[in-house]
């Protein structure tokens, strides 16, 4: 899904969907309060550490599945437990509208 | 991207009753509008034309926002695209990297101006509209076929990739309509949709006995929303604002005075909120005169109901006062006389039963009486 067609069915998560930012959604640090924001129409989100490490894997490129194995490897963790918890957080930010899949 | 060099820092914290950094700016810009809808929530008396800030005095203001913490710039009216130089204005909100959304009823916007404003850099959209019903909107806004042009829009909207957010105020003309408005603003393409009802305020409050709903229309409107926010999850965002007038609990007004957002009116005085203006006794500092760190900071009328200092029971006392934070001071500032008693929406306000019965009175008229339009010169109907 390109920026250019707004999705009118939901996306559902999985491991094979590769997540983005679409281009409206700014995942910036704000220097002035010393953390990463998500900048989203009317809506500031405060993603906490691992969401922004995830979110930052979110380049329409990788998997969910990619992005779970390379978290595993940094934490040393098992991917699927992780796999687990990341669909559930892409499929929440999709629907926010934060994510495209 | 500019970094944001914060104003706010641990030194200013540890004050009482310091500020923290604020989110958002309401910048409205001018109150020229084409539009002359009865719920209009610039005040009664607007400023003119020649008194409107220049667009290097914004600029200015933009760059002070930015430093300040803002992150969120509303640019907003009047109709906000009646100021010619609006392009530049979005241009360099995006330099000092805010989020920038438009704040428009699109009657103006051309398909040249709308490229041109994304351009600049413009992020987001937020298209209001009347009614679904073409007669229905006209009579509403006093503006003919300004329903076509926002379905034109919207469609440029969509070929551009701009995200459009509709924002529909509801009130007792068009709250019938409401699942049509709901279908509308999936048709248009917009992920979010803003179903706002009227906040009597201003022009709102001089035609409350024109617009106030039922309280069984109200509730209505609860089951609709509910039901579609289900039907569109991951489609489009609701965001669903309920008229206080039949509530319990109060709404935190701006999430609390001076707590997290301002506005500007189009010739720069800063106002903790719209209706900020109906309280007497305070005072207003102008962007002309001062910077925006020195009015947020220390200005009076910021300081006047920061936090919970000034309140009296039974807010003072209240487990909710940090999450109410009183309710609205402009509300009890009008039925009560006083802005530090709790706002009447409270059920714990005495005159709670006497504003709800208000609301039912005049919702129950079978003949409404008609629109008080909203017109720069003049009040008449």
């Amino acid at each position: 899904m390109t920026d250019q067609g707004v999705p009118r069915t939901r996306a559902m998560a999985s491991p094979e969907v590769t997540p983005s930012l679409p281009k409206h959604i700014k995942l910036r640090h704000d220097e002035g309060r010393g953390r990463w924001i998500i900048l989203a129409p009317e809506r500031v989100f405060e993603p906490d550490e691992t969401a922004v490490e995830i979110l930052r894997l979110c380049d329409g490129q990788r998997s969910v599945h990619d992005i779970a194995l390379q978290l595993a490897k940094d934490y040393s963790a098992p991917v699927t437990e992780i796999e687990g918890d990341i669909v559930q957080m892409v499929q929440d930010l999709a629907d926010k509208g934060v994510l495209r899949l | 991207m500019n970094e944001v060099s914060p104003v706010i820092r641990a030194e200013h914290a540890a004050q009482p009753n310091c500020g923290r950094a604020p989110m958002g700016l309401l910048a409205e810009l001018t109150h020229k509008c084409p539009l002359q809808c009865p719920y209009c929530s610039n005040p009664l008396e607007m400023d003119k034309p020649n008194s409107e800030l220049s667009t290097a005095e914004w600029q200015r203001v933009f760059r002070e926002a930015a430093a300040l913490g803002i992150l969120q710039l509303h640019l907003s009216g009047g109709e906000p695209t009646a100021r010619k130089d609006l392009e530049e204005l979005v241009k360099t909100s995006t330099e000092v990297g805010m989020y920038s959304n438009l704040i428009t009823a699109g009657v103006l916007l051309t398909r040249d101006r709308l490229k041109a404003l994304a351009d600049a850099g413009l992020d987001h959209l937020q298209l209001s509209i009347q009614d679904v019903d073409d007669a229905n909107a006209e009579r509403i806004s006093a503006y003919k076929g300004g329903l076509a042009k926002k379905r034109e829009l919207c469609g440029w909207m969509r070929e551009i990739g701009m995200p459009l957010t509709v924002n529909a105020p509801i009130h007792r003309a068009n709250i019938e309509n409401l699942s049509a408005i709901i279908e509308f603003a999936v048709e248009m393409g917009a992920g979010r949709l803003e179903v706002a009802h009227v906040q009597y305020y201003a022009w709102a409050l001089k035609n409350r006995a024109g617009l106030m709903p039922t309280k069984a229309q109200v509730m209505k409107t609860v089951e609709i929303v509910d039901a579609a926010r289900e039907k569109y999850k991951g489609v489009m965002v609701f965001d669903f604002v309920v008229p206080d007038y039949y509530a319990s609990r109060p709404k935190p007004c701006m999430g609390g005075w001076g707590r997290g957002s301002m506005n500007i009116t189009p010739a720069g005085k800063v106002l903790p909120c719209h209706a900020a203006e109906s309280i007497p006794g305070l005072e207003f500092d102008n962007v002309r005169t001062k910077s925006l760190a020195d009015i947020w900071l220390s200005g009076q009328a910021f300081q006047k109901y920061r936090g919970t200092e000034w309140m009296k029971e039974p807010c003072r006392s209240c487990e909710r006062r940090e999450i109410d934070w009183g309710g609205c001071r402009c509300q009890a500032m009008m039925m009560t006389g006083d802005p530090t008693n709790v706002d009447p929406a409270c059920g714990l306000s005495p005159r709670h039963a006497e504003f709800v019965a208000l609301a039912s009175g005049e919702s129950g008229d079978a003949t409404p009486p008609p629109f008080i339009y909203r017109r720069l010169a003049g009040t008449t109907a």
